[in-house]
């Protein structure tokens, strides 16, 4: 469990850095960008085993569905610096996605699912290795004056098939240089 | 000649002297980037943020100190490179010098190469202390003359006039680079010089500018797919055709350059297997060379990782031979050092003259020598607390657990903004620099005074 901790401290400190490092004087640096990828695959992969092994008993009093809660659970976390803020924020509305989708593949009987609201509505394929980490940040580190923040904000553009999100935006760090 | 010294780690160091600012408030321009010792010692080059050069000349004699052999005057600044912006990638290109070289002297004047991220200058740098006196068209202020005042002819003669040190820059190599040029090393040809990036390495001819060979290219087809970078590369002190470059997963290759036109498979791979115990998610990190030095003599290299120096016989790929840690104590606090960022500080690491000791930077201004011939090493300080002249230093020590005795520091207490990155050994005498973030300190032993 505190791997699975520190794995996800790591990764967000990690994608602070390569936001901040798109801004340095001189531009990306290839070999911090590959050092930065590196350490977040590790901290992923460390991450997705101890969370499918650990996902089907978390699922139920990992629901922060309410907005209370939610603020609550955002205040609790750690802030080193400004930076990572908007990180964990969004972390802790794509782990309300992850599990409100976990939640959708135990089965509910009881739920309209035609009228279901947009945020549980996702394209995202189902699954525990595919489920959105919580330590993406979302629209809201980049957010303008009016935007709405999407529950699934990469999701919707992927055409990809078999690659989880993480995949998709590590291997792309680089090619971005 | 070269003076023999005593043992590396049997000396005293004594401060010489100090050079930059005082206060503590850094400019960043000030922030010392790279220090090089010319091949006599008589000259030391500094490099900075802000592309200035500033080199000192070695001084023959101090009367008030006569046993001082150390002290070294500023000789000539010159700003080498200025700030750049490439229009087609909106990108600024900065002006930091990472590298300088010097080049072995021919006449008199002295050259050394200074480079950034993407453009590599050749200095010339020369002594002026004689003018022309007695034109006979132009007055002593460079007026022209009334023709009709002319009367006689004579022949303008050189008179002696106060020293002055000039830096023209002779060759610029511009454009040969997509990445950040991480290193430059001049051949023992004395006519050739190679630069490397992240992922190329090219071959220069000093006379010509327009064109380099690449020799070395690990770029990947699809860039997806890239796992490692180039990080140093040096050419062999006495074999022209022999060079080689470290990676940041921790390899460093040879290369002869009589093998192919390009050198993409080396002709030797150094490569230590990992511990499987010390595995960590910054194992990568941490393994990345940020260093590669051969010996003056040519037998060995030396690399540097974020906690060790490692000597490597040429001979033997598939292990070092000798291995110092610089700073064990901070493994672990990877996690920290990686917030902070200073797990990504690349140390320098420099041989003494005669291969004997080998020196490295750390924190806190530490830094530390090993003693190869009698397996002792040193902790010493950089700082302004020890800085009356030829005194003393006393060697500091790290308390790594368990209860502080009196006079070591604790690894909490240590200040990882104060780093020593760069340092560099007098070729041929126990002078050394060390650069903290914008000074410049210079030690010198004591017992050879």
């Amino acid at each position: 469990m505190d791997v699975n901790v520190e794995a996800k401290r790591i990764l967000a400190v990690s994608i602070s850095k390569l936001y901040a490092s798109r801004t340095q004087r001189g531009g990306l640096r290839l070999h911090r960008s590959l050092l930065l990828s590196l350490v977040m695959r590790s901290a992923r992969d460390i991450y997705h085993s101890s969370r499918e092994s650990e996902a089907p008993i978390a699922a139920a009093p990992e629901e922060p569905m309410d907005t209370s809660s939610r603020a609550e659970e955002q205040t609790q976390l750690p802030e080193p610096e400004s930076e990572p803020q908007p990180v964990a924020n969004g972390a802790e509305a794509a782990s309300e996605v992850s599990d409100s989708r976990e939640e959708e593949s135990d089965g509910e009987t009881t739920e309209d699912k035609e009228n279901v609201s947009p945020t549980r509505q996702s394209r995202k394929r189902r699954g525990k290795a595919s489920a959105a980490p919580d330590f993406l940040p979302s629209k809201r580190a980049r957010l303008e004056p009016g935007e709405e923040r999407y529950a699934a904000p990469l999701g919707s553009c992927r055409t990809m098939a078999g690659e989880s999100l993480t995949t998709l935006s590590l291997n792309r760090v680089i090619p971005a240089f | 000649t070269f003076l023999q010294p005593p043992r590396g780690c049997d000396m005293q160091w004594c401060f010489s002297q100090v050079k930059g600012a005082i206060d503590d408030d850094v400019a960043e321009a000030d922030i010392i980037s790279t220090v090089e010792f010319n091949h006599t010692g008589e000259l030391l080059a500094t490099g900075d943020k802000g592309g200035r050069v500033v080199i000192f000349q070695q001084e023959i004699e101090n009367k008030n100190y006569p046993q001082l052999r150390s002290e070294y005057n500023v000789y000539s600044t010159f700003q080498s490179h200025e700030p750049e912006f490439d229009y087609l990638k909106s990108l600024e290109i900065e002006e930091k010098i990472n590298k300088i070289r010097w080049l072995p002297q021919k006449n008199a004047a002295q050259f050394l190469l200074s480079t950034n991220d993407k453009t590599i200058k050749l200095w010339k740098i020369s002594e002026r202390d004689r003018r022309a006196d007695g034109y006979n068209l132009k007055e002593e202020d460079g007026r022209y003359k009334d023709p009709n005042s002319i009367t006689s002819l004579r022949v303008p003669v050189l008179i002696p006039m106060d020293l002055m040190v000039e830096a023209s820059p002779r060759r610029v190599f511009a454009n040969a680079h997509t990445y950040h040029i991480n290193s430059v090393s001049v051949n023992s040809d004395h006519e050739t010089y190679l630069s490397a990036d992240d992922l190329r390495i090219n071959l220069w001819n000093l006379e010509i500018t327009d064109r380099s060979f690449n020799i070395v290219d690990i770029k990947p087809a699809n860039m997806e797919e890239l796992t490692e970078v180039i990080t140093a590369s040096e050419f062999h002190p006495n074999q022209c055709n022999t060079f080689v470059f470290s990676s940041s997963k921790g390899t460093i290759r040879l290369c002869d350059m009589r093998a192919s036109a390009l050198c993409d498979k080396h002709s030797k791979l150094f490569e230590e297997p990992e511990n499987p115990s010390n595995r960590s998610f910054f194992s990568e990190i941490i393994s990345s060379i940020s260093d590669v030095k051969f010996s003056h003599n040519g037998q060995y290299m030396m690399t540097r990782d974020y906690l060790s120096v490692k000597i490597w016989d040429l001979k033997m790929e598939n292990r070092p031979v000798e291995t110092y840690q610089v700073h064990e104590y901070l493994r672990s606090k990877l996690c920290s050092l990686y917030e902070n960022d200073c797990i990504f500080d690349k140390f320098e690491c420099c041989w003494n003259g005669n291969d004997s000791v080998v020196m490295t930077g750390s924190y806190n201004n530490f830094f530390r020598m090993f003693d190869r011939e009698h397996r002792r090493d040193v902790t010493l300080e950089a700082s302004r607390e020890n800085s009356k002249p030829l005194q003393v230093l006393k060697p500091r020590k790290v308390c790594t657990g368990g209860k502080r005795k009196k006079d070591e520091i604790s690894v909490d207490s240590l200040d990882f903004n104060k780093k020593i990155l760069h340092t560099a050994w007098h070729p041929l005498d126990n002078i050394i620099a060390v650069a903290t973030t914008n000074n410049l300190y210079i030690f010198q032993d004591k017992l050879t005074g």
